[in-house]
């Protein structure tokens, strides 16, 4: 299956994990990822903060060049997600943005781009059923909670993906690669976001207050798919804080991928647990 | 219509007649259908820190007292979390009306208390004009210089630079002209 993706800035930069996993775990499901050629930054939360327009314009240029490839657009990232369905509606509302965007880069956007969240690909595309039977190191007694944070689900009329308040794509991927999946209440709380370089004192109380309901529910790692939901549940705890994985680095230790160059980047080692657990592969 | 100054219980108050219809004209989102169930300062993550809760903002607009809300902290600390926007009952687009006197307070040349958030942004949209996509290092060196706070958080981010989470170098998109046309034809506030 041929997709085109877009990775967005962390994934080569604090999220260089999620984008290695990425690649590996889509490469052994035997999805063809095309990276959206030359895309920019779709301006986040500093865009659409303080100009609209601009903000619009930024995530435009890459749903053209995307359209352009003729495949459905897959992002990794939760917030350029939520950025281009945004902007994907924008643009049929607003059409003299569109023409704009039209006259400084020849066509259009067309709005025939069908756009959906990693996580979304690999649970409702590529299927549970179909990740089950490819699973040959199944995650036995890993004890996880799922961690959607803010918009990958929400509001549901942009995302279009799973329950705003409930979700369970996460929980079912979790017992479909062997592990399990435990009910707790921050599933859907906010970790701060971009607030992590500017008021690192409401960053800290949002995490601690997350990885502290994790622990209370027996967890023993939390499981993302949002480079800055991890990065701040990893980095903003302080010590003895929880391993804090991508779906995608648990997902590719299931398919049986050495995943050692990811799991070496992570702040909080996960290390001791999945050895602990034998489910390490090459250390 | 000119601005109007009342003297309310809590000293002066500045009417600016006409903005609950701008910032409504603006954000496309109907802050007058608010009656206040209070649901979005309660669910609000933030809230303990803002000086205004969010209800109290959607009043201050409808109250028309633009200084105020231009210069307050809430606006720059809304994460945009949505969680206020998923769960209005009159469906009122809080994060959508937060961007919006966002961009009024940068066009105005309001400043809020919040001056390392606010820099932040100006920041990083200068980085994206340069290269196209985000580099951590120029962000985070330009942020540091612009706030004054060289030290916070260098114990992280030299153990983060070790993890290779962090590229000494940018990489420039090909296309920079486009960009560039993109920043000339949109990049000013209004």
């Amino acid at each position: 299956m041929k997709l085109s993706y877009f990775p967005g800035c962390s994934l080569d930069g604090t999220a260089k994990e999620y984008g290695s996993s990425t690649k590996a775990t889509c490469k052994q499901l035997g999805l063809e990822m095309i990276e959206v050629p030359d895309w920019n930054c779709c301006g986040a939360s500093s865009g659409h903060s303080t100009n609209y327009r601009l903000s619009h314009a930024l995530a435009a240029r890459n749903l053209i060049l995307a359209e352009r490839q003729g495949l459905d657009l897959v992002v990794a990232c939760a917030a350029c997600f939520s950025r281009f369905k945004k902007t994907a509606i924008t643009l049929k509302e607003n059409s003299e943005l569109n023409e704009k965007m039209g006259e400084i880069m020849g066509t259009p956007y067309e709005g025939k781009l069908k756009i959906i969240h990693l996580l979304d690909l690999i649970c409702n595309t590529v299927g549970l059923e179909s990740i089950r039977k490819k699973v040959t190191n199944p995650l036995k007694d890993l004890k996880l909670v799922p961690y959607y944070g803010c918009v990958i689900v929400r509001p549901h009329e942009i995302t279009q993906f799973d329950d705003e308040e409930q979700p369970q794509a996460m929980d079912n991927l979790i017992e479909a690669i062997g592990a399990e999946s435990l009910p707790w209440s921050g599933k859907i709380e906010c970790c701060g976001a971009s607030l992590s370089l500017t008021r690192v004192d409401i960053v800290k109380k949002l995490t601690r207050e997350i990885v502290d309901m994790a622990k209370e529910a027996k967890a023993q790692a939390i499981v993302t798919a949002c480079p800055l939901c991890q990065a701040n549940l990893d980095m903003r705890y302080g010590e003895d804080g929880l391993p804090v994985f991508y779906f995608t680095e648990l997902l590719g230790l299931a398919l049986g991928i050495d995943g050692k160059i990811w799991l070496d980047r992570h702040m909080t080692d996960p290390f001791p647990l999945l050895t602990s657990l034998n489910l390490a592969k090459g250390e | 219509m000119k601005a109007i100054t009342i003297t309310g219980p809590g000293g002066e108050e500045i009417i600016e007649p006409g903005f609950a219809e701008l910032v409504q004209q603006k954000s496309g989102k109907g802050l007058q259908q608010c009656y206040h169930c209070l649901k979005c300062s309660a669910g609000c993550p933030i809230s303990f820190a803002m000086d205004w809760t969010p209800n109290q903002i959607i009043r201050m607009v409808q109250l028309e007292l633009k200084e105020r809300i231009l210069s307050s902290s809430t606006i720059w600390l809304c994460a945009s979390c949505e969680a206020c926007a998923t769960r209005c009952p009159n469906e009122v687009d809080l994060p959508t009306i937060m961007d919006t006197l966002k961009e009024m307070a940068v066009r105005d040349g309001i400043r809020s208390e919040q001056t390392t958030i606010q820099t932040f942004h100006r920041v990083f949209l200068d980085c994206l004009r340069e290269y196209g996509r985000m580099h951590e290092m120029s962000l985070l060196v330009a942020l540091k210089m612009f706030s004054l706070n060289l030290f916070e958080d260098m114990g992280l981010g030299m153990k983060m630079f070790g993890k290779g989470k962090i590229n000494l170098l940018p990489s420039r998109i090909e296309n920079i002209q486009e960009l560039n046309t993109i920043f000339r034809t949109f990049g000013e506030t209004n």
